[in-house]
């Protein structure tokens, strides 16, 4: 969990989350989610049929990497939120880092929430995500 | 069990941790999650999307009864023709992409739950883009409860129907 006493507004918290992403971990998400739209997974129907240029990432699992760099920087059962908006598609591949920024620090119902953006970024500095979050902090 | 009733298990959690690459020992090790301040193995904060899963009827899965699926086969659609519409035969349903998504944690989803989904639409509303045409957006609310009836996960999902491919 955040530590009050350590952190301030305007602090931020990076991670590379996935480099070259691979269609294989593509197909190992749509496997665990359970979205098997071929968009994903199916080169010759997106290419063919829907005309990508190839298949591409399913938008939750760009927020399943995001949130990996959030948890990993509030701690373990520590968010009360967490919401993100798919800004552009993310692809085989690309490479993304994840930035979370400490935007206030407040008192609750007896308790420290911190409110975060949140953004992540391809290897050509395009944003794939944009968001925010509130954790808990003692 | 209500028909979409998401039981909770170790190895789907640890199964949806490596698929975002995530090797927190939160989701899989029972001795390092035990003697945590978390008291056991819990789920990501997005694993209540794999509640896809559970959903008998989930369009987005090749069904087992042989009713066709959109994706490719011998040809580059597997959708049964019915007349045509813009972006070929079957491209309709894949051109619902996801715009945002947004949950609510009230606790830690944990091996054991057995959460039951209840989803209710909420706003929608259209936008014109350059990159994709017309934009219809609709948005679902769902609650997961628990098996006591308490809430654990708020998930609000929002869609987008384009006209054409994102241009990118």
């Amino acid at each position: 969990m955040l530590d009050k006493t350590k952190i301030n507004v305007g602090d931020t918290h990076s991670e590379v989350v996935v480099e070259d992403l691979k269609r294989t971990q593509i197909v190992q998400y749509a496997g665990a989610s359970g979205d098997y739209n071929p968009l994903h997974s199916d080169e010759i129907f997106t290419t063919k049929v829907v005309g990508y240029p190839s298949v591409f990432a399913h938008g939750m699992l760009s927020m399943g990497l995001t949130g990996k760099m959030l948890t990993n920087y509030v701690g373990d059962a520590s968010l009360k939120k967490f919401g993100v908006r798919f800004t552009n598609q993310v692809w085989p591949g690309d490479t993304l880092t994840s930035t979370a920024t400490v935007m206030s620090i407040r008192e609750e119902d007896g308790e420290t929430l911190v409110d975060l953006n949140i953004e992540t970024t391809n290897q050509d500095d395009i944003t794939v995500i944009t968001g925010s979050a509130v954790a808990l902090a003692k | 069990m209500s028909k979409k009733d998401m039981p909770i298990e170790k190895s789907h959690i640890m199964m949806f941790a490596r698929s975002i690459g995530d090797p927190n020992p939160i989701y899989y090790d029972d001795d390092h999650a035990n003697d945590s301040e978390v008291g056991s193995i819990i789920a990501p904060p997005t694993f209540t999307q794999a509640s896809a899963q559970f959903d008998p009827d989930y369009f987005l899965r090749p069904k087992i009864d042989g009713k066709g699926w959109f994706g490719s086969g011998k040809e580059p659609t597997g959708a049964k023709k019915e007349g045509s519409s813009s972006g070929g035969d079957g491209g309709g349903a894949a051109m619902g992409l996801h715009a945002e998504q947004h949950f609510e944690y009230h606790r830690p989803v944990r091996p054991g739950d057995i959460l039951t989904p209840e989803t209710k639409p909420g706003k929608t509303w259209e936008k014109d883009s350059k990159r994709a045409g017309k934009l219809k957006f609709s948005e679902s609310v769902t609650e997961f409860r628990d098996q006591n009836g308490e809430l654990v996960v708020t998930a609000i999902g929002v869609g987008v129907q384009t006209e054409k491919p994102v241009e990118n």
